[in-house]
C-alpha cells in the first residue's frame, strides 16, 4: 500500500527530468499509473466486501508517534476506487484537453502529486500522517487552481482556496493533536478503543470544533463555501477531479472516519445537521441562478457536500448507508457533468447556458453522457442516483426526532428539487433546443475526451439497474466501516412506499422548476447579495490587514542598512539576556576561587586592552581591523594557557581568515567618511558597553554556578570506548554530535552559495545596464 | 603589492601547509586537530598564495571552482553517515578497519566524515573570499 500511495509522488518527481518527453505521443504512459492503481484496489474488493481489512505498518518517526500506518477498509476502499477510477478517466481526458499546452508536463506532475496525497489521506491509519497528506492535497489544489498563473483571477482564487483550507488545516492539526494526547495514541484503529475516554473528556467539544472547522473548510460547507466557486478557475479536468469528485470529499471522509470514534453525541449530530442542512439548501437555491455551467456545477457540488455532511450528522444506520451510496452516485454524475462541460467549453468557447443549445446535433455522444448524468443527478428511476435519493429520504424519514424529522425531510426535498433543476440545466439544457448558427460547424473532439464521461455516465445507469451487487461489494463495507458495526443493507431498484412517492414528486417539482426558471445576469446579481452574509469579505479584509502589517513590519525591520540590522539584533539579544539574568537572581562571587594571574596572562591582557583602545579610537578602518585581529590572537593565547589547543587553533585560523576577508571587503568599499554625529556615537557606545557588561555578567554567573561534571565525564570516558578516539573535542564533533556537525556544514555551504550567487547576480544585473 | 620574497616563499609554503593541513585532519581523532581546523589551514595556504600571486593564479592551481568542493565534501560526509545503514546499523555508527594502516593510522567512517568537513570548509572559505576578491564591488554612486 505504501508503494501505491507513494507511486504518484515518485512519478511526479520523474516528470521533472523527463517531463518534456510526455508532451509527445508518450503521454499515454501517464494514464497507466491511475489505471494500474485502480486495478490494484479492485483486487481488494472481494476480501473487503467479505468483511476483512488490511493493515500495513512501517516505522517513520516512532518517537513522535508518526508512522506510515495504512489501513484499507470499506470506507478507504470506496474512496481509493473513486480516486483512481475517476483519476483514470481524468488522466485520459486531460491528455487531449491540454494537448499542446505549454505546461503540460507540470500539470500532470501536480495531478500525480494530488492523487498520491489523496490516496494518502484515505489510507492513513495514523492521524498525523493523515494530516500531512491532507495538507499536501491543499497544496496541490493550490497549484492546480492557479495553473493559468498569468491570470490574476486564477492566482487570487488559488490563494483564497489555499488560505481557507490551510486555515482549516491548522484547526484540524490542533484537534488531532488534542485527540491523540487524550487517547494516548495517534493510530486511528486504536482511537476507537479510547472512545469512552474521549467522549467523557472535558475537551471533547473543543476537539469536535477543531475537527469540524477542518472538515467544513475542506468540504466547502457554509460559511466557508466561497472558495469552491472560485476554484473553478482551474482547468475543467481539475474541477471535475479535485473540486467535485475527490478532494472536497476529504472533509466528508474525515467526518465519516471519525464518526465511530467521536460520533453519536449531540455535540456531533446537531452542528453537522445544522451546517450540512443549511449548506445543502443554500447552495441548491444558489445553483439555480447561475448562468456559467461551471458555476452551476460548483454550487450543486457544495449542495451535495452539504447533503453528505447532513447525513453523517444524522448518524443513523439508514443515513450512513445513504451517505455511502450518495458519495459514489455524486462522484459519478458530477464528474461526468464537469467533463461534458469541459468539452462544450473546449469546442464552443463558452460556458454561458443562455447562449448554448441544440448541441446534440453536433456532439451526440457527449450529449448522451450529459443527459444520462443529469438524469442520474435528478434521481430518475433506474439510475443509481434514484437509489441514492431514495436512501436519503428514507434516512430523513426514519429518525428519532419527531417534528424535527419532518423539517429535515422537507429541507432534503427542497434541496433535491433544486438539484434536479440544476442537473437538468447543466446536463440537458446545452443539448436541447435549436442550435445557434455559430456552433454549426463544431465537430466531436478526440475519442479520449468523450469516452471517459460516457463511461462514467453509463456506469451510473448500470449501477442503477443492478444496485444489489454494487451495494454488496462496495457500499456495504463502507457503511460498516463508518457505522462501526454490521449494517444489513439490500439495495433495491424500487421501494413501493412513501419514499417512492416523495421521489417522484421531487422529480416532477424539479422539472417544473427547470422549465419555469430562466437564469439571467440580473437575477444572478440579486442572488449574489445572499453571499455577502458569508465571511468572504471578512476574509478579504483580514488578508488586506495582513498585507498592510507585513509592509509596515518590513519597512521597520528591513530597511537595508547593515548597521540598523546589527543594532536591532544586538538590542534584542541584550533585552533577552538581561531579562534572563534579572529573573535568575543575584550572582554570588566566591573570591577564593580566583587564582593569581600569571605573568603571561597579565601581559596578554595588557596587549588586549591596548588593541581595544586602538579599535575604538582609530580613524582608519584598516587599522581597526588589524587591531581586532590582535584581540583575537590574544584570546587565542588565553585558550593556550588554559590548555584548549583545539579551540586555540581554530580561533587562530578563523581570526586570520576573517581579517583577510575584512581587508578584501574594505578594499572594495568607498573610503571611510565619518558622518555620524555625537548623539549616534553615544547611543552606539551605550549599546556596546551594555552588551559587554551583560556578557561579562553571564561569564561571572557561569563561573559561580557549580559545574555539572556529568556530561564532561561521559564524553571523557566514552570517547575511546565508543568512538575509538582520544581527542574528545574531535570525537564529539565527528561522532557523538556528528549530525549537528553535518547540519553546520550544510549551513556553511548555504552561506557560501549565498555570497557567491548574490555577488554574481549583482554583477550580471550591472552588466545589463 | 607583489613581493618577490612572498611569491617564492609561497611556492614552498603552499605544499607544506597543505600537507600540514592534511596531517591535522588525520591526527584529529587522537590529538588536537581535525577536519575543521585542517580545512581552515588549507584555505589559509591558498589565500596566502593568492596574496602573493593574485587570485587568478591560485584559481589556475585549483583548476576548478572552489564551489565544486562543497558538494563533494557534503557527499563524502553524507556517505560516511549513511554507510552504516547498509550494514543494518543506525546512521553515524562508527565503522572501523580492524588493523591500523601504516602512516595514516586507524581508518574509520568518522575519518571520512571529517574529510567531508575538511573539503566543505575549504570550498566555503575559498568561494567566499575568491568571489569577493575577483569581482569588482565598487558602485558608482
Amino acid at each position: 500500500m505504501l508503494l501505491a500511495v507513494l507511486s504518484g509522488l515518485i512519478i511526479s518527481l520523474l516528470i521533472i527530468p523527463f517531463g518534456k518527453l510526455l508532451t509527445t505521443k508518450w503521454s499515454f504512459l501517464l494514464t497507466i499509473l491511475p489505471a494500474s492503481l485502480f486495478l490494484y484496489f479492485m483486487s481488494y474488493v472481494p476480501a473487503i466486501s467479505a468483511g476483512s481489512s488490511f493493515l500495513q505498518h512501517i516505522n517513520w518517526i516512532p518517537s513522535l508517534g508518526v508512522d506510515f500506518d495504512f489501513k484499507l477498509d470499506g470506507l478507504s476502499l470506496l474512496f481509493a476506487l473513486l480516486i483512481t477510477g475517476i483519476g483514470t478517466a481524468i488522466f485520459f481526458y486531460a491528455r487531449t484537453y491540454l494537448k499542446g499546452y505549454i505546461f503540460f508536463d507540470r500539470f500532470f506532475g501536480y495531478l500525480c502529486l494530488f492523487m498520491s496525497a489523496m490516496l494518502g489521506v484515505v489510507l492513513s491509519d495514523n492521524i498525523l500522517l493523515l494530516f500531512v497528506f491532507w495538507e499536501l492535497t491543499s497544496i496541490s489544489s493550490f497549484f492546480l487552481i492557479g495553473f493559468n498563473n498569468d491570470n490574476s483571477d486564477s492566482r487570487k482564487s488559488a490563494l483564497t482556496a489555499l488560505s481557507v483550507t490551510g486555515l482549516g488545516g491548522f484547526f484540524l492539526l490542533a484537534g488531532l493533536i488534542l485527540l491523540g494526547n487524550i487517547a494516548g495514541t495517534y493510530t486511528i484503529s486504536e482511537l476507537i478503543d479510547a472512545r469512552e475516554l474521549i467522549l467523557n473528556h472535558e475537551l471533547y467539544p473543543l476537539i469536535l470544533g477543531f475537527l469540524f472547522l477542518g472538515a467544513f473548510t475542506k468540504s466547502a460547507q457554509f460559511p466557508f463555501h466561497f472558495w469552491l466557486p472560485g476554484a473553478m478557475k482551474a482547468p475543467t479536468p481539475v474541477s471535475a477531479y479535485l473540486h467535485s469528485a475527490t478532494m472536497v470529499k476529504a472533509g466528508i471522509y474525515l467526518l465519516a472516519r471519525f464518526s465511530p470514534i467521536l460520533g453519536g453525541t449531540d455535540y456531533w449530530n446537531y452542528p453537522l445537521m445544522a451546517v450540512g442542512g443549511f449548506t445543502m439548501l443554500f447552495a441548491s437555491i444558489h445553483s439555480l441562478f447561475r448562468i456559467d455551467l461551471k458555476g452551476i456545477l460548483a454550487y450543486s457540488t457544495i449542495s451535495a457536500l452539504g447533503i453528505l455532511t447532513f447525513l453523517i450528522g444524522l448518524g443513523t444506520r439508514e443515513a450512513i448507508i445513504a451517505a455511502s451510496v450518495f458519495i459514489l452516485v455524486h462522484a459519478l454524475y458530477k464528474a461526468t457533468l464537469f467533463l461534458v462541460t469541459g468539452i462544450i467549453d473546449h469546442e464552443t468557447g463558452t460556458r454561458d447556458i443562455t447562449a448554448l443549445g441544440g448541441l446534440r446535433k453536433v456532439l451526440l455522444p457527449v450529449s448522451i453522457a450529459g443527459i444520462l448524468a443529469a438524469l442520474s443527478s435528478a434521481g430518475l428511476p433506474l439510475t443509481y442516483g434514484f437509489i441514492g435519493k431514495d436512501l436519503i429520504y428514507e434516512a430523513t424519514l426514519h429518525t428519532d426526532y419527531q417534528t424535527l424529522g419532518w423539517i429535515l425531510n422537507a429541507v432534503a426535498i427542497a434541496t433535491n428539487i433544486g438539484l434536479v433543476a440544476a442537473g437538468f440545466m447543466a446536463g440537458i439544457k446545452p443539448f436541447v433546443g435549436t442550435l445557434p448558427k455559430q456552433f454549426e460547424n463544431i465537430h466531436l473532439p478526440y475519442k479520449s475526451m468523450w469516452i471517459p464521461p460516457l463511461i462514467l455516465a453509463i456506469l451510473g445507469l448500470v449501477f442503477g439497474w443492478f444496485p444489489g451487487p454494487v451495494g454488496d461489494f462496495i457500499n456495504h463495507a463502507t457503511a460498516n466501516a463508518v457505522y462501526g458495526s454490521e449494517t444489513d443493507m439490500y439495495l433495491k431498484i424500487w421501494h413501493l412506499n412513501i419514499v417512492l412517492i416523495l421521489s417522484v414528486a421531487t422529480l416532477l417539482a424539479g422539472t417544473l422548476v427547470y422549465f419555469v426558471n430562466k437564469p439571467s445576469p440580473s437575477k444572478l446579481k440579486a442572488i449574489e447579495k445572499l453571499n455577502s452574509i458569508a465571511p468572504q469579505r471578512i476574509f478579504r479584509g483580514y488578508a488586506n490587514d495582513i498585507m498592510r502589517f507585513s509592509r509596515w513590519y518590513t519597512d521597520l525591520f528591513h530597511n537595508g542598512y547593515l548597521r540598523s540590522y546589527h543594532l536591532k539584533i544586538i538590542l534584542f539579544a541584550e533585552l533577552l539576556l538581561a531579562y534572563k539574568l534579572w529573573i535568575s537572581g543575584p550572582i554570588t562571587l566566591d573570591l577564593e576561587k580566583i587564582t593569581t594571574p600569571s605573568f603571561y596572562e597579565i601581559g596578554v591582557i595588557v596587549i588586549l586592552i591596548g588593541a581595544l583602545y586602538i579599535v575604538v579610537t582609530t580613524p582608519s578602518r584598516l587599522t581597526s581591523v588589524v587591531a581586532m585581529s590582535v584581540i583575537g590572537y590574544c584570546i587565542c593565547l588565553i585558550f593556550v594557557f588554559y590548555s584548549a589547543p583545539d579551540l586555540a587553533m581554530t580561533q587562530f585560523t578563523i581570526d586570520t581568515l576573517s581579517t583577510v576577508l575584512f581587508v578584501l571587503v574594505l578594499y572594495k568599499l568607498p573610503s571611510f567618511i565619518n558622518h555620524t554625529g555625537k548623539a549616534i556615537l553615544y547611543r552606539d557606545g551605550i549599546i556596546a558597553l551594555s552588551f559587554g557588561v551583560i556578557i561579562s555578567l553571564i561569564a561571572l554567573r557561569v563561573w559561580s554556578e557549580p559545574i555539572s561534571e556529568e556530561i564532561a565525564n561521559f564524553y571523557g570516558e566514552n570517547a575511546y570506548i565508543l568512538a575509538k578516539g582520544k581527542n574528545v573535542v574531535n570525537v564529539i564533533l565527528v561522532d557523538f554530535r556528528g549530525i549537528d556537525t553535518m547540519f553546520e556544514t550544510v549551513v556553511l555551504s548555504i552561506a557560501a552559495l549565498g555570497v557567491y550567487s548574490l555577488i554574481r547576480l549583482r554583477l550580471k544585473s550591472t552588466e545589463k545596464e | 603589492m607583489r613581493s618577490p620574497i612572498l611569491q617564492s616563499a609561497t611556492k614552498y609554503l603552499l605544499p607544506i601547509l597543505l600537507l600540514f593541513s592534511f596531517f591535522l585532519l588525520l591526527r584529529g581523532h587522537y590529538y588536537p586537530g581535525g577536519g575543521f581546523v585542517g580545512g581552515l589551514v588549507a584555505s589559509i595556504a591558498f589565500v596566502l598564495h593568492s596574496f602573493a600571486n593574485g587570485t587568478e593564479a591560485t584559481m589556475k592551481i585549483l583548476r576548478r571552482k572552489p564551489l565544486s568542493l562543497i558538494p563533494i565534501g557534503l557527499g563524502v560526509s553524507t556517505v560516511s553517515m549513511t554507510a552504516p545503514m547498509l550494514f543494518g546499523l543506525p546512521p553515524m555508527t562508527g565503522l572501523w578497519f580492524e588493523e591500523p594502516i601504516p602512516v595514516i593510522g586507524m581508518i574509520g567512517s568518522s575519518l571520512f566524515f571529517d574529510l567531508g568537513v575538511y573539503l566543505v570548509v575549504i570550498g566555503v572559505i575559498l568561494t567566499i573570499l575568491f568571489t569577493i576578491s575577483l569581482n569588482n564591488l565598487t558602485e558608482k554612486d
